[in-house]
């Protein structure tokens, strides 16, 4: 270690804060100008974190899960009603389903649709928050065996949660409906009309761009359209919503708070990549 | 360091030291990992930051010293996603301010801290909305900035807390060394 002269080092350690404060500002500079750069530290980062966060989330998920014991004792009763109440719903829609499928798999019959390929997928748990207070993402800890692409699309048991933008050796990224910078072409499932989710980073996307005429109605069911194809048709999104101010926001099938394993569908499609 | 064998005593100080000089921005890190982990509050890891740097930056300048900050800075913009450079930057200008304002605060009761901090977290909450709006050239809504700044505002007290303890167990420590 080189030894300063006193005057020397209390010089230097005042004018370190403002040459760093420059140093952001040049940071701030190139960020903007090599986006790449900027996305390559991230993933290298979350790739060095991923097993530790993956270690730490035992405990945290432990706790958390004790805690949503002890408030599932307190509501026993009345959970218990709900559920037997939906029980009673579900039985009835599920002989519907049956029914519909039965149909549906004779109608293909009859006029010869061609089937769909399956698309593969893997599963993948979600280690981290990845967002901010202007981004909504999450980072998942993905095997070496596990190949995942970007643009993969992200869904949790419910429905579409989002999509893949950054890929690292064993980490990926997933920017989620409700970010600020989500676009996804969808479909109202009622009138077959098409419009534009969009994050507002809340945790209800609003609908825009609607064709005139068809307003989105409340309740009813949001899917994927397959326009600039970026996404495969059908994929369940949400129900509209409308606000008090009439605007149309979209409640989303999707638990984006509570995301804990998401599957990434690999349909191969050409889109445009975020 | 001088190459000689210390007697063990001497090697045991030495490590305590750099145990005590590592452990305010350790600590700081190891909270921002955890404040990463799932918890479905958004915005959480920011809010955690600022608190324990003011507090450093007040009650112990030393131990964070303008480089460290600028690395914290940088850890917080790639794990929150947000354009590189305005962490680090709303970072180190709370660190200076907070320098600044250190002789003053140091001597005050916990209140009129943690109110000089409410300032100081709405003014970083502002600031970093300021730089992301001019970096994506786009307005930006105010709620998430505010929501971000409550949420520091009320981890402040838990985390001074905390970290006050460990300032006095190292002080009674130094103070034996």
């Amino acid at each position: 270690m080189i030894r300063l002269s006193v005057p020397l080092h209390q010089a230097l350690a005042r004018l370190s804060l403002p040459a760093l404060i420059a140093a952001g500002f040049g940071l701030m500079l190139l960020g903007k100008a090599d986006a790449l750069l900027a996305e390559r530290a991230r993933m290298a980062l979350a790739d060095a974190l991923a097993p530790a966060w993956g270690a730490l989330r035992q405990p945290v998920l432990a706790l958390q899960g004790a805690l949503g014991e002890a408030a599932g004792l307190l509501s026993l009763r009345t959970e218990n009603a709900r559920l037997r109440e939906e029980n009673e719903r579900l039985r009835h829609w599920q002989d519907a389903a049956a029914s519909l499928a039965a149909e549906n798999a004779l109608l293909r019959r009859q006029l010869g649709v061609l089937p769909e390929a399956a698309p593969g997928f893997v599963t993948a748990r979600v280690v981290a928050d990845g967002g901010g207070a202007y981004a909504r993402a999450v980072l998942l800890s993905t095997g070496p065996g596990q190949p995942v692409r970007k643009g993969a699309v992200a869904m949790d048991a419910r429905g579409l949660a989002g999509r893949v933008t950054e890929v690292g050796s064993r980490s990926a990224r997933v920017v989620l409906l409700t970010d600020l910078n989500s676009r996804i072409p969808v479909l109202l499932e009622g009138s077959r009309a098409r419009a534009m989710l969009v994050g507002t980073n809340t945790a209800r996307p609003r609908l825009q761009y609607w064709p005139s005429g068809s307003e989105p109605q409340e309740g009813e069911r949001v899917v994927t359209s397959a326009e600039a194809n970026a996404f495969p048709a059908g994929l369940p999104v949400g129900l509209v919503r409308r606000t008090a101010s009439g605007a149309a926001e979209v409640e989303l099938f999707a638990r984006l708070d509570r995301l804990d394993l998401l599957r990434l569908f690999d349909y191969r499609l050409p889109g445009i990549l975020p | 360091m001088s190459g000689r064998a210390a007697p063990l005593a001497g090697l045991l100080r030495r490590l305590d030291a750099l145990a005590r000089a590592l452990l305010p921005a350790g600590l700081t890190l190891l909270l921002m990992l955890l404040a990463a982990l799932p918890s479905g509050l958004p915005g959480l890891l920011p809010a955690v930051a600022l608190p324990c740097l003011v507090f450093w930056s007040v009650f112990r300048p030393a131990a964070l010293p303008p480089p460290v900050v600028f690395g914290l800075g940088l850890v917080q913009d790639l794990l929150t996603a947000a354009p590189p450079g305005t962490g680090v930057l709303v970072l180190l200008l709370a660190h200076g301010v907070a320098g600044r304002w250190r002789r003053l605060l140091a001597r005050q009761r916990f209140l009129l801290v943690w109110l000089a901090f409410a300032g100081l977290a709405a003014g970083a909450a502002a600031l970093g909305l300021g730089l992301q709006a001019l970096l994506g050239w786009r307005l930006l809504p105010v709620a998430p900035a505010f929501w971000q700044a409550l949420l520091a505002i009320g981890l402040y007290p838990g985390l001074a807390w905390l970290l006050t303890r460990l300032h006095e167990a190292m002080r009674r420590a130094e103070a034996m060394a």
